[in-house]
């Protein structure tokens, strides 16, 4: 019995890890994407929104697949690391995503503030980081909580490249005959779910001071 | 001297002509109210003036100094204007506070942003809000909101947000006050509280251009109207003359049709 809880939770270790990995990378990374994305250059808005349409309108089990064959395939320079991989996998997938929400934050936030603001003597960057980023937080809230937790599922895909993770684990005891490990992931997710999602709405409520 | 003058502006949107080679000039402590229909130029005017649009031609200037020269490219500089900006205050239809600030620090956000380039910043800096903040509070008590100073623009009535945007625009002390259809945002029963704040600046002989529907307003509190039509002035000089006894044909028709309509 102990074998099988220590196995489970050295696999959800790994599902946590790819998670706040590539929660902490992609975030940043979605901004810069948005920049891109929103540029006045027209050649880097184009070449940022292809590469987020070909991103999002691949699946990632593919993408996986790609980032761990493809620089020994084709450059003869293997992945070294299954889960290096993985994590370069789900922060591109991740960020391209994130981007479009920052996008729709950011475009969503009335001309007039950034009039406003200008007409007060700030500069360019005091109304973005004054007046419109909160706004834009404030936003993006909802959207970014489901994003989230959906990342906390998708990195049960993982072990298509071969990272034992929670899923992989359970699957194993079900050549001894037994089902309960398998379920029992399910509570692991719901658990992990569970918390975040009272983390993200006491983040709801902490901005509930002002409306937008 | 006037302490504003433009000359020969004009904008153009494409292939259309916004407004047209205006021209006129301010005396400091005029009120200037600019009337006509929707499409007719006056907030394209009003916005060439606060640098959020850029003129296709003409000349802007404040107290003597030329602040905009279409034919200057050095007059377009972004450092250049936001410094040139600070002579003009706009006062918008849609109010536009900062929704997460609160009253008073919608007042003093950027005043004291704008403190952090005075040279004595470092050693001044707490007398230095402290004068902001009471400099605001001041502000905020004279169009009547001393006792809103902590609410959030969502828990104040249209009426209220707006004299909040006056006290805003008023506490970086510009020359030239100006108003996008201050009111025309608002529920009738709230543009009275409005339109006493701006006769009050215009009794303090506070410099303003309003651009406005509110005929009969214009008509009291006017030094002088201009009316446009198409992007062009079509007649300006004092109310009695502009609303009262109009002289051109486009004038009267707009004003009859304004009063048909039930106005007053």
């Amino acid at each position: 019995m102990n074998i099988y809880i220590a196995s489970l939770f050295e696999g959800f270790w790994l599902n946590i890890r790819l998670f706040i990995l590539t929660l902490v990378m992609s975030i940043p990374l979605g901004l810069v994407i948005t920049f891109g994305s929103m540029s006045k250059f027209r050649p880097l808005r184009w070449l940022v929104r292809t590469f987020v349409w070909i991103i999002r309108g691949t699946p990632l089990m593919l993408q996986l697949f790609v980032v761990l064959y493809s620089p020994g395939l084709l450059f003869g320079v293997p992945m070294k690391s299954r889960m290096t991989a993985a994590i370069i996998a789900f922060v591109v997938n991740y960020a391209a995503y994130l981007s479009e929400i920052y996008r729709g934050g950011i475009e969503s936030i009335p001309k007039g503030q950034y009039e406003a603001g200008a007409v007060l003597g700030m500069t360019k960057s005091q109304v973005f980081f004054k007046v419109i980023l909160l706004q834009v937080v404030k936003r993006i809230v909802p959207p970014m909580s489901n994003e989230i937790i959906t990342l906390t599922k998708d990195t049960a895909l993982a072990r298509v490249i071969g990272i034992a993770e929670i899923i992989m684990c359970a699957e194993r005891f079900t050549k001894q005959g037994l089902i309960w490990p398998l379920f029992s992931t399910g509570l692991f997710f719901l658990v992990f779910n569970g918390v975040l999602t009272l983390v993200l709405g006491w983040l709801e409520r902490k901005l509930d001071y002002f409306k937008v | 001297m006037p302490i504003l003058e433009v000359k020969n502006i004009s904008k153009r949107f494409g292939d259309t002509e916004v407004i047209k080679d205006i021209s006129f000039s301010l005396e400091k402590g005029e009120t200037l109210s600019v009337i006509g229909s929707s499409g007719s130029g006056k907030t394209t005017l009003l916005r060439c003036l606060n640098f959020l649009e850029t003129p296709d031609a003409g000349t802007i200037t404040v107290n003597g100094e030329v602040i905009f020269d279409a034919a200057d490219p050095m007059s377009r500089s972004e450092k250049g204007i936001r410094e040139k900006r600070l002579h003009f205050g706009l006062v918008f239809q849609s109010f536009n506070l900062f929704p997460q600030y609160t009253a008073l620090q919608n007042v003093t956000l950027a005043g004291m942003l704008l403190a952090k380039e005075r040279p004595d910043y470092k050693e001044r800096k707490s007398q230095i809000h402290e004068e902001i903040i009471s400099n605001a509070k001041t502000i905020l008590d004279s169009v009547g909101l001393s006792s809103k100073l902590d609410n959030y623009p969502h828990q104040l009535s249209g009426g209220q947000q707006q004299r909040v945007a006056i006290a805003r625009a008023l506490a970086l002390n510009p020359d030239i006050l100006c108003f996008d259809e201050p009111t025309s945002a608002l529920d009738p029963e709230l543009t009275g509280e409005v339109l006493r704040v701006i006769r009050e600046l215009a009794e303090r002989k506070t410099t303003m251009i309003i651009v406005t529907h509110e005929m009969s307003f214009a008509r009291q509190v006017s030094d002088n109207v201009l009316f446009m039509d198409e992007g062009f002035v079509v007649e300006y000089g004092p109310p009695e003359q502009v609303i009262g006894n109009p002289q051109e044909d486009r004038t009267k028709q707009f004003l009859e049709r304004y009063f048909e309509n039930g106005n007053n």
